[in-house]
Order: structure tokens, then sequence, then C-alpha cells
């Protein structure tokens, strides 16, 4: 598949690069049809259409659609782009491949603020002007830019510093959010570990519209920054030889997937593989160009969430499985026939 | 039971809409709303709902907390009787928008709102209680006199696991904490909720029983394995092996089978008490 070789050297009308594209952009669209197609309560393709027409219709039918599988696309797709843009990015910022965006720090600052507000709910609710639904949300956005900004001013000129500071904010994050567990009742443990899990499903159209903002503006930050992530492949010294500011691409990158990670775990709380593996397969189907992996990791990311939550909404209907766990169950086994090929190639 | 069910037939016939489909979120809820005669209209119930045995054939929404929307409107019900512990409440909100009406319960640890509870949910379906509430009245107050005859208050450590790792306390504002007072007997745990227990604590507490739950108690690996737990040998209930352990629901749901489970917990508290049997108990309690 990395091969262009067998390409008619005649008239090449499709590079790869743009064959990837549409196939990402193909399989996105399949899955925000099946998110919206598919699910416990059965619509007819026919009858979506006047739904969507705003046709006067069945009360559940339409619920389904406008307050359920709607407002979940859209943040199937803020979060899952998200995450999948950020962990391209910090991979390439920090030239690993196990990098990913809770390395910064930022979903553990997020998980304390979150289980912080969870076990601390009723004193903290008397204390901040927050109305009672957006409580767990604006702490866990505002503990994720926490956490990165302490690890951001521990960190010196370096980007081995970066990690470092990383690795100590996350520490001290989860020594704070273990204590408050031990502290928790019965059925706040049950919350955090839920919380953990992350879903989809609580955000909606406010969640997944800021969610989707956060998502633009780092994806805004973070796109023209390819040609100079592709240069820090060879070293930071040669990428400051080649003229790229590295300290200046550190804090763009870290500033952006903050504030998109950050908005996306608020939402949707903690949703793994997605960031850490899509990157991955995109490397691996494709180029590791960064002006490739970054806006496919995107797209795939959002196609990876939108069939996920498709399958919690309905495999276990009419009880509903937690996203984060489908995700993990549907990209591994993807991920782990990608490397046996690669590794027989 | 059955007699009084016999009893109650021509009165239920009677009543209420044909057409309700209902989702009942909570083990209590369930139990009531069978008790009230109303299970033909059952559409689906949560993971809780074990009790009768007949409704774990029903389609289930899963746990009570972690509700999906979509899921529950799958069973069309056009009335949901929920316990205050459902959600997470975007769920609710996302039902609620779909024209599903939803009952909300209070929690109860007490018999007066326990009976409120079987009233409202009765009000909801439209039936008459009336004759479930007078037996259940009549039942307790034959216990409260047998109960304060005994003029004991032992000590009652309750212990309930959450998961994995060792059992939970129930301190205060629990439903264990209600059973065990309305039982003539004291709390050996004086916090709030339901807590982690160190060995110390349960030296300190000093219980002279300890009661948990069946799950619990086989999770700890039976009785052995509940008193080699940290703290427990050398306590007074330790010493004289004093461990009762009964069905979660049906001690703690505080639902129609409220005065057989107090009796119940009775009995073994006050081991030399003199309980007088309730009325058809025998038909009841499995």
């Amino acid at each position: 598949m990395t091969t262009p070789a067998i390409l008619p050297a005649s008239r090449v009308v499709f590079t790869p690069k743009t064959l990837l594209f549409a196939a990402l952009g193909a399989l996105f669209l399949l899955a925000l049809l099946l998110e919206i197609l598919l699910g416990p309560v059965a619509i007819a393709p026919g009858r979506l259409l006047h739904l969507l027409l705003g046709a006067p219709a069945d009360a559940t039918e339409s619920a389904v659609l406008w307050q359920i599988r709607l407002p979940r696309a859209l943040m199937a797709v803020a979060v899952g782009a998200a995450l999948g843009m950020s962990g391209a990015a910090q991979q390439g910022l920090f030239r690993n491949q196990l990098a990913d965006p809770a390395l910064i720090g930022v979903s553990a600052g997020a998980a304390l603020a979150a289980v912080t507000g969870i076990v601390l709910f009723a004193p903290l609710q008397a204390v901040l002007p927050i109305p009672p639904s957006l409580l767990i949300p604006v702490l866990a956005f505002g503990g994720g830019l926490a956490a990165t900004f302490v690890a951001l001013r521990l960190a010196g000129t370096d980007t081995a510093g970066l990690l470092l500071a990383g690795i100590a904010v996350n520490a001290a994050c989860g020594a704070a959010t273990g204590l408050l567990i031990t502290l928790s009742d019965d059925r706040q443990l049950r919350d955090i570990t839920f919380w953990t899990m992350g879903s989809l499903a609580a955000g909606g159209w406010a969640g997944g519209g800021i969610a989707l903002l956060a998502c633009l503006i780092a994806a805004v930050m973070i796109l023209p920054t390819a040609p100079a992530l592709d240069a820090l492949l060879l070293g930071e010294r040669e990428a400051g030889w080649l003229g790229v500011r590295v300290d200046r691409l550190r804090l763009r990158v870290v500033v952006a997937t903050a504030l998109a990670v950050g908005a996306a775990v608020a939402a949707a709380g903690i949703i793994g593989f997605v960031g850490l593996v899509v990157p991955h397969l995109l490397r691996l189907l494709g180029s590791p160009r960064h002006g490739l992996v970054l806006p496919g990791s995107a797209l795939l990311g959002a196609a990876l969430l939108l069939l996920a939550d498709t399958l919690a909404r309905g495999i276990a209907s009419p009880a509903e499985l937690p996203v984060g766990l489908v995700t993990s169950a549907l990209g591994a086994p993807f991920f782990i026939v990608l490397l046996w090929r690669g590794r027989l190639a | 039971m059955r007699r009084r069910t016999l009893l109650l037939a021509p009165l239920l016939a009677a009543a209420a809409p044909a057409a309700e489909r209902i989702l009942t979120l909570g083990g209590a809820v369930t139990e009531t709303v069978f008790a009230l005669g109303c299970a033909d209209r059952l559409v689906g119930t949560d993971l809780t709902s074990r009790y009768p045995p007949v409704a774990a054939t029903l389609p289930k929404t899963g746990y009570l907390r972690a509700l999906g929307a979509e899921g529950v409107l799958s069973l069309r019900p056009s009335l949901i009787l929920a316990s205050a512990d459902a959600g997470p409440p975007a769920a609710l909100r996302q039902i609620a928008a779909a024209g599903v009406r939803i009952v909300t319960l209070e929690e109860t640890h007490g018999p007066g709102p326990a009976l409120d509870r079987i009233a409202a949910i009765a009000a909801a379906l439209h039936r008459d209680a009336t004759p479930l509430l007078n037996q259940l009245r009549a039942d307790l107050a034959q216990l409260r006199a047998d109960i304060a005859a005994t003029k004991k208050h032992p000590r009652v450590l309750f212990l309930l696991s959450a998961g994995r790792g060792a059992p939970l306390a129930a301190g205060a504002e629990t439903a264990a904490d209600g059973m065990i007072h309305l039982a003539g007997a004291r709390n050996a745990i004086t916090t709030r909720t339901y807590r982690p227990i160190s060995a110390e604590a349960v030296l300190l507490a000093a219980p002279d029983i300890i009661v948990t739950a069946d799950d619990t108690l086989a999770g700890t690996g039976g009785i052995d394995g509940l008193l080699a737990l940290p703290g427990m040998a050398p306590t007074p209930a330790g010493r004289a092996r004093r461990v009762a352990a009964f069905d979660a629901l049906y001690l703690l749901g505080f639902g129609p089978r409220l005065a057989y489970a107090l009796r119940d917990l009775a009995s073994v508290v006050h081991s030399n008490a003199r309980l007088r049997p309730l009325p058809a108990a025998g038909a009841s309690a499995g």
C-alpha cells in the first residue's frame, strides 16, 4: 500500500495522497451515515429524510434523531478529530511514536478536576456559579489546561524537559485523584468509573459544538506546522539549521493540543486508543509526512469514533456500552493485523 | 401474599388505561409494580430488578445510573417509574424529550417514606394501594411492638462490597442504617454513607453481629473469609461467629417485602427475641 509503483506512468491523475484522502473521506462519510441511520430505534432511510427536513413526525423518532443521534455524531466528529490530530502532532513533536495527548498531563489534570467535581459536588456547587450539568465539564477543561500550563512552566527549554515535566504532573495528578477516590462513597466511585470509560451521550449540541470549535481552533494552529514537524524528524538541532524555531513550535503544538484534548475530555470523559493509535494507522497506510498524517488522523479519528458510537448504542441494546471500551475493541484487532502485515512485508 | 392478591383482584381489574407501557428503574420500584398487579404492562427493567424472579426475563436497560437514552426509547415505554438513582441526567432529559412521562421516586431509608413511595407508584399507575398499605402498616406495627419488648440494642456492623476490594461499611444515611435502627439495634459505624473501614475502626466499632449481603459474603469466601478480614476476628461478633447474610434487594429495598425483611433481620439481631409470625409470611418470603 505504500508504493506508488503500480500507477500507470502515462497519466497519473490520482497520487497516492489524494487516493488516501478520498478513501478516508469515504470512510468518514460512511461512518457518519451509519451513526445517523442505525440504532436500537429503527428509522427507515426514507423516514430519515423526512425527519431531517423537519416534517411532522412520531415524537420518539424525532427525539432519537435530533436529541440523540445528531448531537452524538457531532460529539464523535469533534472528539475523534481532536484526539487523532492531537496525537499525531504530539508524536511528531516528541519524535516518539508512543507519545499521546496524555503525556503532557492534559488527561490527568482533567481527570483530577472531574473526580474532584464528582466527589465534592455539593460543596463546589454551593461555591461556584455554574449550572450543575456544566460543573464537571467546566472543571475538567480547566484542570486539563492548568496541568498543561504547570508542565510547560516546569519544562524549561528542551523537549526532554517537557516530557519529564509531563511525567511529574501526571504522577501528582494521579496521586491526588487516588486520594479523592479513597474519600468517595460507593455511588461516586461508580460515577468516576463510568467517567473514565468515556461517553458521547451527555455532551449534547452544546458540548459537541464547543468541542468542535476547540478542535477547529487547534486545527488552524496545528495543520500549518506540518513542514516544521517533518523537519523535526531529522532531530531538533537539524530542524533548527533548517530554520525551524523549535521552542515556538513546541509551545504552539502543546497549547493547541491542550485546548482540543481538554475540550474533548471535558465533553466526553476519557476515550483511549484514538490519540495513540490512529496516527500509527495513518503511517502504516501512507507515509510519515505530517501534511498527510495530521489531517488524515483527524478524519480517521472522527470515523473510528463514529463507528464505535454506533456499536456502543447498538450491540447491547437496550443497555449501552461505554464508547471508550468499543474504540479499543474495534481498533486493537485492526492495528494488530496492520502490524502483522508490516512485519511480513 | 397469595390470599391478599386474590382479595385485590376484582379491584385491580377495574382501573387504569390498559395501553400504558411501563419501564421500571430500581429493584424496589419493580417489586412494587408486581405487588400492585401491573406486571403485565412492564416492557423492561434495569439490572437491579431481580425480584420477583420473573422480572429477570424482561429486557434490561443496563445499570440504572448509566442508561442509554436510545436503548430505553427502543422499548417504546410510555411511563417510566424511576428511583432517584436513575441517570445520567442527560439521558433522562433526552428520554423525556421523546414524550415519555418519567415519575421519579425518592430513595427511602424509613418506613414512612417507603409507604409513601408505594402510594406514589400506585397513583402513577391509577391503582388502589390501600389494601397493600394497610397490611404493611399492620405488619410493621406488630413488629415494632415485638422488637420494643426485647429491650436490648446490639451493635451491628453492616458490610457491602462495591466491586473488587474489601467490603465497605454502612454508616449513617444508608438503607442499612435505617434497617438496623428499625430492628432495634445500633449501627456500630457512625460516619456517613458507605466507606472503606480500617482494621482499627472495626475493632473500635466492636460489633456484636456482622450483617452483610449474600453477594458480599460469597465474594469474601463465606463466613471464614469474612472473619479473616483485618480486625474482624477479635470483635465480639468475630469471637461468637455471628454473621448473617441476606439478599441485598430484600434487606435494603424498602419495598413491599419490608416487613418480612425487617422480621428476618430482627430475629438474627435479637437471637432470643419472641417475634410473632407475620400473616402469610410463608407465601412471600421467597
